[in-house]
């Protein structure tokens, strides 16, 4: 067939957009996978190539976002398409921060000596499987558009504060025992925000598609559970 | 009709001239409709040997493949196998691999679903045809790692088919790491009674030797130290079991009550020497999930267990059951309450954590291996359960498994 169908181009070019952000949202799975592996066995190779590994993400957003102006600019989309093209910038622009902060944790690895307890670690392993459970999720229900599994998002936000109020306590009262933990601690701490961050960002592609799927908006009930704003621990209380 | 149409050139021709013949010579339209009949007939007869015997070939070849038809041939793989169009959209999906990946369904973008740079890369170099076929290694880390060897080529000459086929690996790839877990974990937690049982026996031959009161308390506390050893030895065990096999073997059933019934009895005995007594408030009816019963039932033991060891203080503990109020996701909510002195929130997430404890003089006294939880939460990763905790200091703490009903 040689001939082609106007319709037809307009879709092909919203189909490459929703392509280009699956492989986007892979890439950055994988880089956050690898700076926390990185981080976990102290990795410094490993470490490099995930920063170097953020073009590739930066890349793709600029891509989307030209495509995306100039599908609006030729096709004058309505309604669901309109949506799927803002939704397809939007999510390009939360995934290629979760690169951003991939990257920032791996750039820490070179600042973290592994001196600190193996418990530390484990925690910092299993706040990134649940950050990146959520990830994972949220991308395949852009695949599927099945919006009404959407639900679990909250559900696992919840875990992750709590995961990472848990984490800041611990790490705070390390660097108090010596303050030779203060250096390397406070990069965990850092890292433990990214991660956390990550789980935040899956959560704003969520409301993204839900937008996308239905035309409304998420109800907002969006719970908060960072708790580490009111963590002070004794001894750390200011004299007054 | 096939033939009519292979023939229409020498059709048209034979009409055209049927025609001129017609009006130049004026002959009846009773000389004209046979004239076109016999054309028609002439046209549809074979037009060569040669070719009729490599239609009749084709079509004994194509029809041995049809009566088996794709989707039967997809079925009887093993591997799970999806087989997809040149815009990389779903086709066909056999029942292996819907087990394997939630959440396919026909028409469904597979660059969207498999999204890893190598899968992408190789959904591109098939599609472009720059490869007819490609393989490429592909690990899935959540919920639980898995390892594929995928392999991706088309289908016949000129289909516009394709097919990934996935070859699970996990297996071996498990094997290594548990191998790498198993030593790392073990010498770690070994390493501490081990430490304390040669002091023990170094004393015994020095300063101790003839003091038969020391002797006994020390071989007491060595007594006390294999045992931990050994108890830590079954539940690495256990776990590693339980990584090796992250699947659980579909079709079987287990009754709750039953299963439930029995842990109670089994912890009967360190239910009364710790002085708790244990209530049951089992709902009524029907209470059976899909699942393995000796796993539920470590599942079940270990955390009333817990309840026994750490809420002695509260004089009892409660086991229900109840259906789960969650409308979307049918199945039962499990739960065992002690009224002991509960767990501060901030261990509450990390309490599954291998190795992880809120009081380390505690467990060891109470003979834990920091493993329960951990047990725990695997066995209910594999039956597609989740495990919620709540508590408060002073006022006990919840152990709630939701397992879902099929």
């Amino acid at each position: 067939m040689q001939s082609v169908h106007i319709a037809s181009a307009y879709d092909e070019e919203l189909k490459f957009l929703s392509k280009r952000i699956a492989a986007m949202g892979g890439h950055a799975e994988r880089m956050v996978e690898q700076a926390v592996a990185a981080l976990v066995n102290l990795d410094h190779g490993l470490a490099q190539k995930v920063i170097q590994d953020d073009l590739v993400l930066d890349e793709g957003q600029r891509e989307i976002d030209d495509k995306a102006i100039i599908i609006i600019a030729r096709r004058q989309p309505m309604a669901t398409d309109l949506r799927e093209i803002v939704g397809a910038i939007r999510i390009s622009a939360d995934i290629e921060r979760v690169g951003d902060l991939g990257k920032n944790v791996a750039k820490r690895v070179a600042a973290v000596d592994g001196r600190q307890p193996n418990s530390l670690f484990r925690g910092l392993e299993a706040l990134a499987d649940l950050a990146l459970t959520q990830l994972k999720e949220v991308l395949d229900v852009y695949a599927s558009r099945s919006v009404e599994r959407i639900g679990f998002v909250r559900d696992r936000d919840d875990q992750i504060d709590a995961m990472y109020t848990s984490l800041f306590r611990e790490l705070l009262t390390y660097m108090m025992e010596d303050p030779r933990n203060i250096t390397p601690c406070t990069h965990l701490l850092f890292c433990a925000k990214n991660i956390e961050r990550i789980g935040d960002h899956a959560t704003n592609i969520a409301e993204t598609i839900y937008y996308i799927v239905t035309g409304d908006q998420m109800p907002a009930d969006r719970p908060k559970g960072d708790k580490t704003d009111q963590i002070v621990l004794p001894g750390l209380i200011p004299a007054k | 009709m096939a033939r009519l149409w292979r023939n229409r050139w020498l059709l048209a021709a034979g009409i055209v001239a049927v025609l001129a013949v017609y009006f130049l010579a004026g002959a009846s339209i009773y000389v004209l409709v046979p004239a076109l009949a016999l054309l028609a007939a002439a046209a549809m007869l074979p037009a060569d040997a040669e070719r009729q015997s490599a239609d009749a070939a084709a079509a004994i070849e194509a029809g041995g493949l049809q009566r088996l038809s794709g989707e039967y041939l997809a079925a009887a793989v093993a591997d799970p196998l999806i087989i997809f169009d040149h815009s990389a959209a779903m086709v066909h999906a056999n029942a292996a691999a819907f087990a394997a990946f939630g959440g396919l369904a026909p028409g469904m973008s597979l660059a969207l679903k498999f999204r890893a740079p190598e899968m992408q890369a190789l959904l591109d170099g098939i599609l472009s045809g720059k490869v007819a076929a490609d393989a490429v290694d592909y690990t899935e880390k959540l919920p639980v790692e898995r390892t594929y060897r995928v392999s991706a080529s088309t289908v016949g000459h000129a289909t516009g088919l394709y097919v990934l086929v996935f070859k699970d690996q996990s297996e071996t790839r498990r094997i290594d790491r548990m191998r790498a877990d198993f030593i790392a974990n073990a010498s770690h937690e070994l390493r501490t009674p081990l430490a304390s049982i040669a002091g023990f026996i170094e004393t015994l031959r020095g300063p101790a030797r003839n003091d038969p009161a020391a002797r006994d308390q020390f071989l007491q506390i060595m007594q006390n130290q294999t045992g931990r050893m050994a108890r830590l030895i079954d539940d690495l065990l256990s776990l590693s079991r339980l990584e090796m096999k992250p699947y659980l073997k579909p079709g079987t059933e287990v009754d709750l009550r039953q299963t439930i019934d029995s842990v109670i009895d089994s912890l009967g005995p360190l239910a009364a020497e710790n002085g708790l007594v244990i209530d049951r408030e089992f709902a009524s009816g029907w209470l059976v999930v899909p699942g393995d019963r000796d796993e539920l039932f470590q599942v079940f033991e270990n955390l009333l267990e817990n309840a026994c060891k750490y809420g002695q203080s509260g004089g009892h503990v409660t086991v229900s059951i109840v259906a789960a109020e969650d409308a979307q996701q049918p199945g039962f909510d499990v739960t065992i309450r002690d009224y002991g002195p509960g767990i501060a929130e901030e261990h509450i997430p990390r309490i599954t954590e291998r190795f992880y404890r809120v009081d380390v003089e505690n467990s060891r006294t109470q003979k834990g291996t920091g493993l329960g939880l951990s047990i725990v939460k695997h066995i209910l990763t594999r039956h597609n359960a989740r495990l919620s905790i709540k508590s408060e200091v002073g006022k006990g703490a919840a152990f709630t498994v939701h397992l879902p009903a099929r």
